[in-house]
């Protein structure tokens, strides 16, 4: 099955490695892994999805926390959470068969970001499901997709309460804003039924 | 430069200066508390042996930088402190490697230090260049390639911190050659790591330690499981408490030997593949194991099929990686031991064992009629028996280090081991080489014990060029060699599971009586049992170091034996009649 970990860690050289050769250590298949900048300074957020058991969740967060450059594990899977991908996909299109693909992409809610004589490029974000359901119906109405890249997903814990939030509303409150003193944590959970559609998480 | 160390010799912490990257790594190791460092230097780290001069630490120069890293091994291992190593780029930096595999897979606190090639040319194969960090990564708890002088005295306090703190293990330093060279400002204080954050996968919930001390009143056939952990955490007496309050058994890793000592009542001895029959019998008949920091092993449990079948298992272990790794537990306790067991132990009321206790000990008399010890002397020398006389002699009271193979095993199982770290020896990776160095180390940083390197004649040639070290330092180490011509352990193999088909496992040795005086160093050659207390006597009167050469039977098997993927109780035992010769007697299977 597939487990996704969040994982905050130390940006510098060789945390890449050290996170991917643990999971080759263990003789895991990564799926997808994101790196990028987090709201932390000389901290960086990873997202890694990974093939595994479903008995190792354990000891994949123990041995991730055995890493001395990994600060956060968060076992995403357990908790509802946003998922998101970015693709840029190109399809072989000339004027003549271009004008349904502006259709389907309006349909997906992507967006066309390149034109050319024989291709046009679309960018799409969205679950990865959602990817593959463009992917899916493109190669359904007969198109030529020439390249596909996808930056694999990013996923996000939805209300999740680290310390940061917990300040950060004490601090709405010291200011006289409403709200802030004597939430209850629990209260922050934002449970999917309660969001718009568009942002709740379609896997 | 000023002679820094004479300045202020009482207060090394609080010593703010501009320094060479090289005199800052020698200033904060001092500061840290490091008075000896096992190494070999070459051209990528000249620097820092140039400023050693400076600073009030003992360098031992070592024939072989595996021996460098073993020597920190020992040095850790015999004293609870932070061994520390350092080679040059290149070849010095690979030599390094399996020393530190070992000291990984036995979690031992070292600290290992290694010149590079100048920042400038990082990466461009310049002579003597290797990807260390790279290398290493997998074999150590962490590493650091450190470019720049005013990051040393930071890095160096933070490998102390990594090799210390939770479960100890190896860390590199790869220090460029530049930032040897260059300066910067020093200040030990304000190079302290920041404060360890709690590890959230650390727990120990009082409802799980409650559950853990029920276990232990409800159960009817209890053992402990002593493992390394427990002289890691400082927990020997937490564990001799709970087991006497509690009238519990113990049985021992390779590694926990020594956690709980040999002559209790309530030890067992060692469990696992040559562990005695009794042993793992108890542990197969168990209704509760209780786990303090061991990890279930493969050596230990046989197949996981069929391991302690009617035991539930509290396992107690300061890595959260290890809970159910091999074997599944009823309720892991996660932290340092020390610490849940005083949390666990008001819990404990006293409690009798008596019957289970009897069980065991009458297993015990049934096992002893064919223990070697026991059997009428056929005036052949046993390996047993050197390592018997050898622990009679000594009353125990010294620090052995061992190599790898059978007589490893042989001195697990007869030498009695009161003391914790009064063992030195390579069990997660099994190193083969490790006993002449790591005796090395112990004797260094425990000058005042009595330390034996017992080896077998094919590990001892791996790095008999340590001999060599011994001889330059004059340190007072007794070597017994326990020379059969053969590489006993894959001879034994070769005659249970490949038809006897000795393979490349005969091995020629040197005359180690002419090796020894080849370095200046006395030594005896023992052939009967006869011989072996007045050698052994005059080692031990022999101030600076002694070799003995002990030619034992050549065909003697390590009884009794679990061949791997069996189950813990399907063990080969020793035939029950002394053979005149052992590989004519087929190894009778129970």
């Amino acid at each position: 099955m597939l487990h996704t970990f969040v994982a905050l860690v130390g940006d510098k050289p060789g945390v890449l490695t050290r996170v991917a050769s643990l999971f080759r250590r263990l003789n895991i298949n990564i799926t997808s892994l994101t790196v990028g900048a987090s709201e932390r300074a000389a901290v960086s957020r990873m997202t890694i999805v990974a093939d595994a058991p479903p008995t190792a969740t354990h000891r994949i967060m123990a041995s991730l926390y055995k890493l001395e450059d990994v600060i956060e594990v968060d076992d995403i899977d357990r908790f509802s959470s946003v998922s998101r991908e970015l693709a840029l996909i190109k399809v072989a299109a000339n004027a003549q068969t271009r004008s349904h693909l502006f259709e389907l992409a309006n349909v997906f809610r992507a967006r066309v970001v390149d034109l050319a004589p024989e291709s046009l490029m679309v960018e799409m974000t969205g679950s990865a499901s959602k990817i593959e359901g463009l992917l899916q119906v493109l190669v359904e109405s007969g198109d030529t997709v020439l390249e596909v890249s996808r930056t694999g997903r990013m996923v996000m814990r939805r209300g999740h309460h680290t310390s940061r939030v917990l300040e950060a509303l004490r601090d709405t409150s010291s200011t006289g804003k409403p709200g802030g003193a004597g939430i209850e944590p629990d209260l922050l959970d934002l449970v999917p039924e309660d969001l718009p559609e568009e942002a709740t998480s379609a896997d | 430069m000023a002679d820094i160390s004479k300045q202020e010799p009482d207060n090394p912490k609080q010593r703010p200066a501009k320094l060479t990257g090289a005199e800052i790594l020698w200033a904060t190791l001092e500061g840290e508390g490091v008075r000896e460092v096992f190494g070999y230097p070459g051209g990528a780290i000249l620097p820092v042996y140039d400023a050693l001069r400076k600073f009030p630490i003992k360098h031992i120069l070592v024939r072989h930088e595996q021996g460098a890293v073993h020597m920190a091994d020992g040095y850790a291992r015999a004293s609870g402190r932070v061994g520390v190593a350092m080679a040059t780029s290149g070849p010095g930096a690979t030599n390094m490697v399996t020393g530190i595999a070992t000291a990984m897979l036995d979690s031992v606190p070292i600290v290992c230090i290694t010149g590079n090639v100048s920042s400038k040319v990082l990466g461009s194969d310049a002579f003597q260049e290797v990807d260390i960090t790279g290398i290493t990564m997998p074999v150590t708890k962490h590493n650091y390639l450190v470019t720049r002088a005013e990051d040393i005295a930071p890095v160096v306090r933070d490998a102390f911190r990594v090799a210390t703190t939770g479960r100890p293990g190896p860390v590199l330093i790869d220090i460029t050659k530049d930032a040897q060279q260059a300066t910067a400002d020093f200040d030990f204080a304000a190079a302290a790591p920041p404060a360890a954050i709690a590890h959230p996968m650390l727990r120990a919930e009082r409802a799980a330690i409650a559950e853990a001390a029920k276990m232990i009143l409800e159960s009817k056939r209890p053992v402990i499981l002593a493992g390394y952990g427990i002289i890691k955490s400082g927990a020997e007496e937490q564990v001799r408490t709970l087991a006497e309050r509690a009238e519990l058994p113990v049985a021992c890793t390779l590694l926990g030997l020594g956690s709980f000592p040999a002559s209790h009542e309530l030890n067992l001895g060692m469990m696992g593949m040559h562990g005695e029959s009794w042993v793992n019998e108890a542990i197969q008949s168990a209704d509760l194991l209780i786990a303090c920091g061991m990890r279930f092993d493969d050596r230990v449990t046989g197949t996981l099929a069929s391991y302690a079948p009617k035991a539930k298992k509290i396992h107690i272990d300061i890595d959260p990686a290890e809970i159910n790794k091999n074997v599944r537990v009823d309720v892991a306790l996660t932290g340092d031991l020390k610490v849940v067991l005083d949390n666990l132990l008001p819990l404990i009321p006293k409690r009798s064992g008596a019957p289970w206790l009897k069980t065991i000990r009458a297993s015990k008399g049934t096992a002893a009629v064919r223990d070697i010890t026991n059997l009428p002397d056929t005036g052949h020398l046993y390996a047993a028996h050197v390592i018997h006389d050898l622990w009679r002699e000594t009353h125990g009271e010294c620090v052995v280090a061992t190599d790898v193979g059978q007589h490893q095993m042989w001195e697990a199982q007869y030498f009695k081991h009161e003391q914790a770290r009064s063992l030195v020896t390579s069990g997660g990776l099994g190193t083969m080489g490790f006993a002449l160095p790591a005796g090395i180390g112990a004797k260094v940083a425990c000058p005042a014990k009595e330390v034996w390197v017992i080896a077998g004649d094919g590990g001892f040639q791996m790095t008999a060029c340590e001999l060599s070290t011994i001889a330059q330092e004059q340190l007072d180490i007794n070597i017994a060699i326990i020379n059969n011509g053969y590489l006993g352990m894959v001879r034994q193999w070769q005659e249970f599971f490949y038809e006897k088909n000795y393979q490349s496992s005969p091995i020629l040795s040197p005359d180690f009586a002419i090796l020894a005086s080849a370095h200046s160093i006395p030594s005896a050659t023992v052939r009967t049992r006869g011989e072996v207390l007045p050698a052994v006597r005059e080692a031990r009167k022999t101030r600076g170091p002694f070799l003995i050469n002990f030619m034992v039977e050549k065909e003697e098997s390590v009884y009794p034996m679990i061949p791997a993927g069996a189950a813990l109780h399907e063990m080969i035992r020793r035939p029950q009649t002394p053979p005149r010769n052992p590989i004519l007697e087929s190894a009778e299977d129970e």
